[in-house]
């Protein structure tokens, strides 16, 4: 019989913060960005970004249900038969999602009305469901947790710059402040309608993405 | 003069070539010799095609069929606001010289601010400078009202050179027309400015007035495809009581966009443009084809709500941006379609997107932008089809000899 307390010290530790584990989480910012590199979840993206309180309250919706769907996953994915995976991971997916959706309409009910289908449509969103499929069906639960966390606060910072340009230039405003001076109006200046409109965001995300692929060097693989 | 021009350009060239301090500017440089000049690199090898027609030439041939259009749209201006001053006696002149006050400005904005988005870009990206844009910083302010301010101008033409043209590789790479995505971009950006009754009222100022004019109150500055859609009983009766009769709207005498009034005046630019070869004449047949049945169509088919289904195919001809659109942008050689079927198909489909958005969408009196912007973006698969029926025929017919 071998002891079992030589199993438990061949065990890799639960929680690491070494170099690699780092680039879990930093990766999805820039060089694998859920939107403007891998190029999903601009449903979204084109929907909630017209002003910043919306699309930072989406950010965190599915910063919180990316995070949480990997971790549960990724401690399922042992015992999940491949034939149904993909029934057992939008179950998954569907009751965080119903959970965040309750708390909005509890806690920021105005929010959550402005942001109406699109907080139910996260169970759809092709990031939650790529990320639990490519990563947290193969890596255990603390890697799966930093992974959702990257991946959510990627897709949080494109929704956010996009909205920053879109509430300023569309209404003039940031945050719901008036940041364009009344004079500005009065000299002639007028808010781009277009930017309100969803191919204002289309536009907008092209020359993020345009800007970001310059500077990284990007080159998507034909 | 020649030689002298060729002095100055021979005595800064070491600057701008290769290794030279200011080589960075060479489209600059290049652009303004070939501008004055004949282009001095000549062909080292067996040609292949002897036709003078070089891409040049061809632009510049576009801006002489233009001229129509613009002297009368630039008449046009002066008259409008005239009229819309309630002002009487005035000359031809008058009108002529209120009208350039207007559109001079607006033009020169439109080639500076595009030139230099367009500089800026065959700097970065090492490529001269293009002839294209030429045409495209001409007509996009023939498109606009005259009262649009100067900055609109300004961001919708950079908008259009740069997403409509640059970011697609430049000229011959565009998927869209660089003018009319230039005046789509200014269009939903700032409807006020583009659309409605307001926009048209008074055109230009009058450099002899000597007192200050006002508005009479009878004139509302509506175009007459928004009289005829907003209309209660027949939309020609009520063109008719506006004062525009079929030979009126044909000559352009209406409120409108600066260049695009006057059917007549695009179609002399087409006959300039068909003879020389330029400007595809099966889109065009295309064009007025397509819009024709369609309007003939929706007249069968009748309306007890919507008075715009009884306004008669002919009307539809003079009336809003059509003709100017057919001649000028729907045959833009590097957002149409290419194959001789695929031209006349393309354009038929334009001529009936455009009487549809006229008479069956609400939301825009008129519909010639969005038709040609909508088919330049299927160009490319009718193509496709065509040339795909094409090698089909040929392949049956190399099996059965």
């Amino acid at each position: 019989m071998s002891s079992p307390a030589t199993e438990v010290a061949e065990r890799p530790p639960l929680f690491v913060f070494d170099k690699k584990t780092r680039k879990i989480v930093t990766d999805p910012f820039s060089d694998n960005n859920p939107i403007t590199v891998q190029v999903l979840g601009i449903c979204s993206a084109l929907a909630v970004t017209t002003q910043v309180s919306t699309s930072l309250v989406m950010a965190a919706a599915v910063t919180t249900v990316v995070a949480g769907s990997n971790v549960a996953i990724s401690l399922l994915r042992n015992f999940i038969p491949p034939q149904i995976r993909i029934v057992v991971q939008l179950s998954v997916v569907a009751s965080l999602v119903i959970i965040v959706d309750q708390i909005l309409q509890a806690y920021m009910y105005d929010v959550s009305k402005t942001l109406s289908v699109f907080v139910g449509l996260i169970i759809t969103n092709c990031i939650v469901m790529g990320r639990a499929e490519a990563f947290a069906m193969a890596n255990p639960p603390w890697q799966s947790f930093l992974d959702g966390l990257g991946n959510g606060l990627g897709y949080g910072i494109i929704l956010f710059t996009v909205s920053v340009f879109r509430e300023i230039l569309g209404s003039g405003k940031l945050l719901g402040f008036t940041v364009i001076p009344q004079a500005a109006y009065d000299m002639g200046y007028a808010n781009m309608g277009l930017m309100v409109l969803a191919p204002g965001a289309f536009i907008l995300l092209g020359l993020l993405i345009w800007a970001q692929r310059t500077y990284t060097g990007y080159v998507e693989e034909v | 003069m020649k030689k002298f021009i060729e002095k100055q350009f021979d005595a800064q060239r070491h600057l701008f070539e290769e290794g030279g301090k200011l080589h960075w500017a060479w489209p600059l440089f290049e652009g303004q010799e070939t501008f004055f000049l004949t282009p001095r690199h000549k062909t080292k090898h067996g040609t292949h095609v002897r036709d003078r027609m070089d891409m040049k030439r061809l632009m510049i041939f576009v801006l002489y069929a233009l001229a129509p259009a613009i002297l009368l749209g630039m008449y046009n201006v002066g008259y409008q606001g005239y009229l819309a001053e309630g002002a009487t006696g005035f000359t031809a002149v008058q009108c002529i010289t209120r009208g350039l006050v207007a559109m001079l400005p607006v033009i020169i904005t439109s080639y500076a601010a595009g030139g230099l988005a367009e500089l800026v870009f065959c700097i970065v990206r090492k490529h001269e400078i293009n002839e294209g844009f030429l045409v495209t910083a001409m007509l996009f302010p023939l498109t606009l009202p005259p009262t649009i301010p100067l900055w609109m101008v300004a961001v919708g033409i950079i908008f259009g050179v740069v997403i409509g043209k640059e970011v697609f590789g430049g000229v011959g790479m565009n998927i869209l027309n660089p003018a009319l995505t230039a005046r789509a971009f200014v269009f939903f950006t700032y409807p006020a400015a583009i659309s409605g009754a307001g926009v048209w009222d008074v055109g230009g100022k009058d450099l002899f007035a000597t007192a200050d004019v006002t508005k009479i109150d009878a004139y509302t500055g509506a175009t007459p495809l928004l009289t005829a859609s907003s209309a209660t009983g027949s939309p020609v009766d009520a063109l008719t009581a506006a004062g525009w009769d079929w030979g009126t709207m044909a000559m352009g005498f209406i409120p409108g966009s600066m260049g695009e009034v006057s059917a007549v005046a695009a179609a002399l630019g087409a006959v300039f443009l068909i003879a020389t070869g330029i400007a595809s004449w099966r889109i065009m047949l295309g064009c007025v084809a397509g819009l024709l049945t369609t309007a003939a169509i929706l007249n069968g088919i009748g309306s007890d709500t919507n008075v715009m289904m009884s306004l008669p195919p002919h009307y539809h001809l003079v009336m809003g941006g059509f003709m100017f659109g057919t001649v000028f942008m729907a045959t833009d050689p590097c957002s149409s379609a290419v194959t001789p079927m695929g031209r006349l198909i393309y354009g038929f489909f334009i001529g009936a997107l455009c009487v549809l958005v006229r008479v069956v969408n609400p939301a825009y009196p008129e519909g010639m932008m969005l038709a040609i912007l909508f088919m330049n973006v299927f160009a490319p698969l009718i193509d496709y089809f065509i040339v795909r029926r094409t090698t089909r025929a040929r392949a049956a017919r190399m099996a059965t000899a």
